[in-house]
């Protein structure tokens, strides 16, 4: 099936949560096929790219095949954390959404939700 | 016949909605079964806010939002013989206590029968040399600041054994937010310390309830990829909690929101590191082979929560004094917005020097991409020239007149800036830092005790 460059968000959902200086964002695919794209595509390599200007220094990717989830664990990602940051988002709450957005990869229209707008990028 | 027991949480943040646990409440009337309520409202600072109460007036120091939580439906879970737990005590759980006996009066009840839970306060046994020389597991150096908390999060069994004098609310300070849920669970099945499966599907509840709404579709909402109904009156979360550990997770009737696997598998991770070692004070509880099935409208099935031994040490947290935060911000629009903003960042970069206030400043420019980038690195998004941005910056210094002077620099731009800057607003704020510690079990135990009101 014709697959092009979409962000992750078109087959995933995500949340970012806090403790200390270190971020966890799981991302969950929708449906099966989004499953097996993320499972073998968001690479732990591709998520500290992604978060390496905000002062990651280390990702851990742990994988929950039965809930089609893997959960990535961003090491002194949050500029000190809650307590010490300079951010606006002194919690790097909207990290999930960064991650939604940067983390691009090739997708076909099966594995996106029969709802969802991602559907008019395909032009067939 | 098997026993099911019913757990609601009213609140999963200090400054949650106060009247969130009401539906719960009314859906409880029609139960029968052991009921119990909870409350989280007690997140790593606001102790140290807590403490500072406490300081200033021995009776206070319990949460500052009690009065507004427990007031409402105080009588009718007295009536209905709904337990109340909840961490609501924060730096002074009899204090806590005596508050609600107050409210009771007031409502002309019946005085409730309350249980405290004490000994979370490290400070009360441990001497700062001592907290200050225990490992750290994260956090910052702390060792030249000014310990201002320092509490260990306690278990679930001090909870199970209050509720076992037969009193009607349960108030502790820092405890792990799932035993607010394990704790009751405990004490209705008898669970031993070796039921570790058990123990596990017990904490993994009490992990999906502690946030609140944030597992009945609040905080998941994309509109048209992911859809909530009526998010403004989104329902918080009941417990349909099952003797052999599985239990449905749904949310009163007539309100708003979602239950689906999705919001579920996304409070599942919240905040979780390894999903097979969740750590708490009663045991690991393992994640990895839980499943979710659909079981009717709003309400998701989970089961295959499994656990291993707790870990051997108990993790405290240390709030120290941090100087002082300086905040502010100023507004740019229209044509060639995108580049004033940008001038007057670096105007505020070369004051500071100027003045010479050490230490980073970061600069933001909102509507840029804030929140992912600061003013010096390249934006991921097509930022146009012409637009609305908002330049922030904002600074840590020992003193407080150190970060007035940063936000005085800031509202300085009213005269001294580029071209039509307006909305200056700035604000200096005293900061805390935290750190975690690990510490021995036998120092904590003898020092748990409940005391009833």
């Amino acid at each position: 099936m014709h697959k092009i460059n979409l962000p992750v968000h078109a087959i995933a959902h995500a949340r970012a949560g806090d403790k200390g200086d270190v971020s966890n964002i799981s991302l969950i695919a929708y449906l099966d096929n989004g499953w097996d794209t993320i499972y073998k595509l968001a690479t732990k390599d591709k998520v500290f790219d992604i978060f390496k200007h905000m002062g990651a220094s280390k990702v851990e990717r742990y994988e929950l095949p039965s809930l089609k989830a893997l959960n990535f664990v961003i090491q002194n990602a949050l500029g000190g954390g809650v307590n010490s940051s300079l951010r606006l988002d002194r919690h790097g709450k909207t990290l999930s959404s960064h991650l939604l957005h940067e983390l691009v990869l090739p997708i076909s229209k099966d594995m996106i939700p029969s709802n969802s707008p991602y559907h008019l990028k395909f032009k067939d | 016949m098997e026993k099911k027991v019913y757990i609601g949480c009213g609140a999963g943040f200090s400054g949650d909605r106060f009247d969130a646990s009401i539906p719960i409440v009314r859906e409880f009337k029609n139960i029968n079964g052991p009921k119990y309520l909870m409350f989280e409202v007690l997140a790593e600072r606001t102790l140290a806010i807590a403490q500072q109460f406490r300081l200033q007036n021995s009776e206070k120091g319990y949460s500052p939002f009690l009065d507004n939580y427990i007031s409402p439906i105080l009588s009718d879970c007295l009536e209905n013989n709904i337990k109340i737990i909840s961490n609501i005590g924060a730096a002074n759980p009899l204090g806590a206590a005596k508050r609600i006996l107050e409210i009771a009066k007031k409502q002309n009840i019946t005085p409730p029968k309350i249980g405290v839970v004490i000994g979370d306060d490290l400070l009360e046994y441990m001497s700062d040399n001592e907290i200050l020389n225990s490992p750290t597991m994260e956090g910052l150096d702390f060792s030249n600041n000014n310990i201002t908390a320092a509490n260990v999060y306690l278990g679930a069994q001090p909870i199970a054994d209050a509720l076992s004098k037969d009193v009607d609310l349960v108030i502790v300070g820092r405890t792990v937010d799932s035993a607010l849920a394990l704790g009751p669970l405990i004490h209705e099945y008898q669970w031993k310390k070796n039921d570790l499966d058990l123990l596990g599907a017990g904490t993994i509840c009490g992990h999906l309830l502690e946030c609140g709404a944030q597992v009945t579709g609040a905080y998941f909402a994309d509109p048209g990829f992911k859809d909530v109904p009526n998010l403004a009156n989104v329902g918080f979360p009941i417990v349909e909690f099952n003797e052999d550990g599985s239990f449905v997770v749904t949310k009163p009737k007539s309100t708003g929101g979602l239950v689906s696997k999705a919001t579920v598998t996304e409070q599942l991770l919240y905040e979780t590191h390894d999903p097979s070692n969740y750590l708490v004070p009663d045991v690991t509880a393992d994640m990895s082979s839980l499943s979710l099935e659909d079981d009717g409208e709003n309400r998701v099935y989970v089961r295959g929560g499994k656990g291993k031994k707790s870990p051997d040490k108990l993790k405290a947290t240390i709030c120290c004094d941090n100087g002082f935060m300086g905040e502010a911000e100023i507004s740019y629009a229209g044509p060639n917005a995108l580049a004033r903003a940008k001038l007057a960042g670096e105007v505020i970069s070369e004051r500071i020097q100027i003045l010479g206030l050490q230490g980073q400043i970061r600069v933001e420019i909102i509507g840029a991409g804030s929140v992912h980038f600061s003013m010096d690195e390249t934006s991921s998004y097509q930022l146009p020239e012409d637009g609305d941005y908002r330049v922030r910056t904002s600074a840590i210094y020992p003193k407080k007149y150190q970060a007035q002077q940063m936000v005085d620099e800031v509202m300085s731009l009213y005269c001294c800036g580029p071209a039509a800057g307006g909305g200056g607003r700035g604000y200096v704020t005293a900061q805390s830092s935290t750190a975690s510690i690990l510490v021995d079990r036998d120092i904590v135990n003898p020092n748990v005790k409940v005391k009833i009101l």
